[in-house]
């Protein structure tokens, strides 16, 4: 059972928690715009490394917040908490943003880059 | 009657001025305070307690802990009744009642036994080769496999007992309560830190009750352990669990313990608990969970009175228990001579000591040639003779490289054995981490390598030996462990240890045969499924090459023990088989939890009202006054329908659908989901939301939308209203309150935190009458004199704010049934008075509460859909011939862009069409499957199914919708639909069944 700090309320068991899939998936800006395939890719297409990912959590029976998590799948080890509309700040985080297959996907250019904080 | 003939004389700690009188196998027994079940039998000379699983083997008491895998009894009568409980645990108290298990009609002549003379019939995968064909003969099968190979029996009913849950946190989880664990917890109570000790067993201590040939700082081991206890005890921060596993290790450092109750603490308590969960979260973890000793394999190793060397030496120190009258013991290593030592000193008779090594040396070997026990080095034994009890047994030397026996054979006779084939550490815990294992040559065990979690394994199940090591190492772990945690202290100074040393082992993994032509007797490795080294090979041979198919196939190291003896030597054999070596060979998986759990104690108090919470609407009182059947809806407990005396349930929803189209019907619909939204850009975000256009919504109007998943799929539907500027009342289905709620926030938080839009939840907040019908617009003139409700001043898809009754309500018209309607929404302290309100005026135009499925005819009737009856995530809103309500000049809202996809334009796509049975009064079953064509018998193709089917008053038939493979195409054709006994014929119509005009829109 995770132990999951969230960032409003602090550590809790992760019954408290809902998971929220892979973070950094953003909405195309014009969905019309794509073809099949790459709206497949936005709709159904889901990262699932051994090793560190980046995703989503939210405190569902608490403060009811999104919020990112850092998580290594292979021993669930949390080593980064940041804001839903933030990047990694860690190197590893960082790292595994930068070099996720969807940075260098055509679906992301259609995107108008969120504004990061 | 309290005979106890093999009690040794002032010898181990049971309390002998507390007799306790027990029941096994309806003979009564006597033991003492401090005895467990298996110490107290074998008090009264009884090895034999079962029964084996497949062959029907009569079994004794083989070890004195967890790992039992033969004594398993059924404890306790009726309901409350545990069976396959390991009498090696099982605390003895007064009144005790337990039975054997697996045997008929008794233990000592058991009809199953059978199975062991047709051993040949039953190899491994022996199942699975023989009742696999015909497979229709399965179930005559199953009913004789249950019945002769089995264990225990299940409660007939529900569990009388009260189990609890508790949580904790804690800085140093310590588990296991022998020398190690007990020094750690010792050294970090010191510290003041925050210390959970737990053990599973009744008295702390582990190997300190039964080692007692060394000695700690001059005092005898038990004095050592109860001088710490007493210390531990002083300490406030300190809490002490016996009776306690650690079942299971998560993530996170966090650990569920299953403490069980003894009757005696729970006769000082009102409540009677049986079991309490313990789920814990340890900022630090030591692992001190000891090991556990390995049986040898040799042909009829399973006799009753053979059993493992130092649980021979814990029945006798702890429990002032003899094993028998003649003792010999069996080794590859130096523990059967401390057994021996400890029989000796108690003038118990030995009949040798059987080693596998050739040339044993050391203190303990030199100590048992001077006493003149007899010695056999490079000796095994090859044979055993004895059905109920071992009588004798045959040993003969072992060749230089153990792989065959040479010269001529003895046979000694003996009541009992000792056997010792080294010792496995305890790693369950763990592995279950998500620790990594190494494989040691040298004593041919696992042991932990890289840990995973903040944890540190110290003793014997590190791989420690000596008790030196294993005080010095706890004192040092739980020092560290509690500075980790940010205690300060030092670790106390490491006693004094005076022992013997062990020297090293002789692997030999299955003792050869005596004549290598004879195939007969049987080696086990796994005791409790039966499963023999020849079992192994020939899985080995038939392919099962991984540990994991290997287990499967044979059943090696499943049941109640988790092959906690067997596994390790069962890998070894299997790697041998392979010509590779164990660590090649793997390992299973260690799973939680480490020994059986009730399943009563993970329910813990949430059963019978507390299983799930129940909710109700202000009017529940009138409804259950009324006599109304309640259905659950999600948590609801929704008004179902309320029948009359003497009415079927038929005659009751064919009165409430009349009465809601002739004259006005009654609906409590407080359960809908009710979300308040506000906020400048709350029109923007529905607008993204629903499939229609919601920009122009004028304040004081309502409308109907449709939510659909990024997929494109019908996720819910509700009338949104907007009350006023930027203030909207969205509903939504009972049942999707709280995932539309979870919805509209993921949205806003995630993709869109630029809108300026605040949601909540007010479900709760309202109470909602609906009446409808072609009276109710005077009934509500009469409730609210003031307003006025005329079409003009209050139109179909508006909102009214005024007094109903006295009480501030808000008022939709709005229909789901096509007539005229209100919606009166009153905070919900005043719906009972609303509601009462309304019957008393409504009296005298026979006003007809109606429930839910009066409310699912009436919809139907109206070709309305049900979100979650109608659809199922898999269907579009073009499905269900909703194209109106998909705006197509919007140019983006959620699932959208799905619609367009290419799967999503074929013609064949599953739609909502309406059916007519041939015959008009018989209601077809919801769910029934749709064919084209019919054929003689199945398979045939199915096209589609039934989501709602009724009989509708209103109509004078029965009515029904489906969903059927291109089903637009097909309005018209007959269709059919084959049942277990009979064919119904039906004719595919479009979803209006009444008012084919569409005058009813709203009355
Ligand atoms: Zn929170």
């Amino acid at each position: 059972m995770l132990y999951i700090e969230c960032p409003w309320c602090g550590f809790r068991d992760d019954e408290e928690f809902h998971y929220g899939g892979e973070a950094h998936i953003q909405r195309p800006t014009d969905p019309n715009e794509l073809n099949d395939e790459e709206f497949s890719e936005y709709l159904y297409l889901k990262s699932n490394p051994k090793g560190v990912i980046l995703e989503r959590w939210l405190h569902s029976r608490g403060c009811r917040r999104w919020f990112n998590v850092l998580r290594n799948t292979v021993t669930n080890e949390i080593t980064e908490i940041y804001p839903i509309d933030t990047l990694p700040n860690s190197k590893e985080g960082t790292e595994y943003y930068g070099q996720n297959w969807r940075r260098k996907s055509s679906v992301e250019k259609t995107i108008k880059p969120r504004e990061y904080k | 009657m309290n005979k106890q003939l093999f009690r040794v004389k002032d010898l181990g700690q049971v309390d002998r001025s507390k007799p306790l009188r027990f029941k096994f196998d309806g003979k009564f027994f006597v033991g003492y305070r401090g005895d467990t079940l298996a110490s107290a039998l074998l008090a009264n000379g009884i090895h034999l307690v079962g029964r084996s699983f497949k062959y029907h083997r009569p079994r004794g008491i083989l070890s004195a802990g967890a790992e039992e895998p033969n004594a398993l009894v059924q404890v306790g009568e009726g309901n409350g009744t545990d069976p396959n409980t390991r009498a090696t645990q099982i605390k003895l108290e007064d009144g005790l009642i337990v039975k054997s298990q697996n045997r008929w009609p008794s233990l000592l002549l058991d009809l199953g036994y059978i199975n062991n003379l047709l051993h040949r019939l039953l190899p491994a995968g022996f199942y699975y080769k023989t009742f696999m064909w015909p497979s229709s003969w399965w179930m005559r099968y199953e009913y004789w496999i249950r019945r002769i190979a089995g264990l225990g029996e299940a409660p007939k009913g529900a569990d009388p007992d009260r189990y609890e849950k508790t949580h904790a946190h804690c800085d140093v989880l310590i588990v296991g309560g022998g020398p190690a664990g007990l020094s750690a917890a010792l050294a970090a109570g010191k510290t003041g830190a925050r210390v959970v000790l737990v053990d599973e067993q009744d008295s702390f201590g582990g190997s300190l009750n039964s080692n007692t040939d060394c000695t700690v700082d001059e005092h005898t081991t038990l004095d050592w352990r109860k001088r710490t206890l007493a210390i531990l005890e002083g300490m406030p921060e300190v809490i002490l669990l016996n009776r306690t596993v650690a079942t299971g290790y998560y993530d996170h450092n966090f650990l569920t313990l299953l403490e069980t109750v003894s009757p005696g603490q729970q006769n000082q308590s009102e409540y009677k608990t049986r079991q309490r969960l313990w789920k814990i979260r340890a900022k630090r973890v030591v692992l001190a969970t000891g090991a556990l000793e390995r049986p040898l394999v040799f042909k009829d190793n399973d006799r009753p009175g053979i059993m493992l060397s130092a649980s021979m030496r814990a029945y006798l120190n702890q429990y002032g228990v003899s094993p028998g009258n003649r003792v010999l013991l069996f080794t590859n290593n130096d523990d059967a001579y401390r057994t021996a030592i400890s029989l000796k000193e108690n003038n118990i008779p030995i009949a040798g000591i059987v080693d596998l090594r050739e040339d044993p040396t050391g203190e303990l070997v030199d100590r048992i040639r001077h006493e003149g026990i007899a010695l056999y080095p490079g000796y095994a034994i090859v044979s055993t003779t004895g059905h109920l009890r071992i009588k004798s047994v045959r040993i003969m030397k072992l060749n230089d490289d153990g792989t065959k026996v040479i010269g001529n054979a003895k046979d000694i006779t003996c009541d009992c054995i000792g056997m010792s084939g080294g010792w496995n550490p305890t790693v369950h815990l763990f592995s279950q981490s998500g620790g990594k294992l190494e494989w040691d040559d040298k004593f041919e065990r696992f042991l932990p390598k890289i840990a995973n979690q903040p944890l540190i394994s110290i003793g014997a199940c590190n791989g420690t030996q000596s008790l030196s090591d294993c005080l010095k190492d706890g004192l040092k772990a739980g020092a560290e462990s509690a500075r980790a945690t940010n205690n300060k202290g030092r670790a106390p100074g490491t006693p004094r240890v005076v022992e013997s040393k062990c020297n090293d082992e002789r692997a030999i993994w299955i003792i050869p045969r005596e004549n290598s032509y004879k195939k007969n007797g049987k080696y086990f490795v796994d005791f409790q499924n039966d499963v023999t080294a020849s079992d192994i090979s020939l899985a080995a041979r038939e392919g099962y090459r991984s540990v994991e198919h290997l287990k499967r196939y044979t059943t090696m190291g499943m049941g109640t023990d988790q092959g906690k003896t067997s596994n390790v030597t069962a890998l070894a054999i299997l790697g041998e088989t392979l010509g590779t070596t164990a660590p090649n060979i793997g390992h299973t998986t260690f799973r939680p939890p480490y020994t059986p759990a009730t399943i009563g104690a993970y329910a813990g108090r949430n059963v019978g009202a507390l299983f799930d919470p129940i909710r109700t609407t202000a009017m529940h009182e009138h409804h259950e006054e009324f006599g109304a059947k309640f259905e659950h809806v999600s948590q609801w407990m929704r008004a179902w329908y309320y029948p009359k005396p003497n009415e079927t349930m038929q005659q009751t929803i064919n009165r409430e659908v009349k009465a809601a189209r002739d004259s006005i019907g009654l609906l409590d619909a407080s359960t809908l989901g009710k979300i308040d939204i506000k906020g400048l850009d709350a029109a923007e975000f529905l607008n993204r939301i629903y499939t229609n256009s919601w920009l122009k919504l004028a304040p004081g109007k309502a409308r109907y939308g449709l939510m659909l998943k990024e997929d494109g799929m019908v996720m819910d539907d509700g009338v949104t209203t907007h009350l006023n500027s930027n203030h909207y009342h969205m509903t939504t289905t009972t049942g999707g309150a709280a995932s539309v709620l979870d919805w509209l926030e993921e949205w806003h938080q995630t993709e869109w935190p630029d809108l300026d839009v605040y949601f909540t939840s007010v479900t709760e907040h309202w109470a909602v009458a609906s009446i409808c019908g072609p009276n109710c617009r005077s009934l509500l003139a009469e409730l609210a004199p003031e307003l006025d409700l005329s079409d003009e001043a209050f139109p179909f898809m508006t909102v009214k704010e005024g007094d109903v009754a006295g009480i501030a309500a808000r008022i939709f018209r709005i229909s789901f049934t096509g007539e005229l309607s209100f919606e009166i929404n009153v905070p919900r302290r005043y719906g009972l008075a609303l509601w009462q309100a309304l019957i008393e005026k409504g009296e005298k135009y026979d006003i007809c509460p109606y429930g839910t499925e009066a409310m699912h005819v009436l919809r139907a009737e109206k070709g309305f859909i049900i979100v979650g009856q109608e659809t199922d995530g898999t269907v579009t809103p073009h499905d269900l011939g909703m194209d109106w309500i998909v705006s197509k000049t919007k140019h983006d809202f959620i699932g959208k862009r799905a619609l367009s996809r290419s799967d999503m334009l074929k013609s064949d796509r599953k739609q909502l069409v309406g059916l007519l049975n041939e015959n008009e009064n018989e209601v077809i079953p919801e769910g029934s499957q749709i064919v084209e064509m019919l054929q003689p018998s199945p398979p045939m193709a199915m096209i589609g199914h039934i989501t709602s089917s009724y009989y509708s008053p209103n109509c004078n038939r029965s009515i029904a919708m489906a969903l059927i493979k291109g089903g637009k195409a097909r309005i018209g054709k007959t269709l059919h639909i084959p049942l277990k006994n009979k064919t119904i014929k039906v004719k595919v119509t479009d979803t209006l069944f009444l008012d084919k005009n569409k005058e009813l829109t709203d009355g």
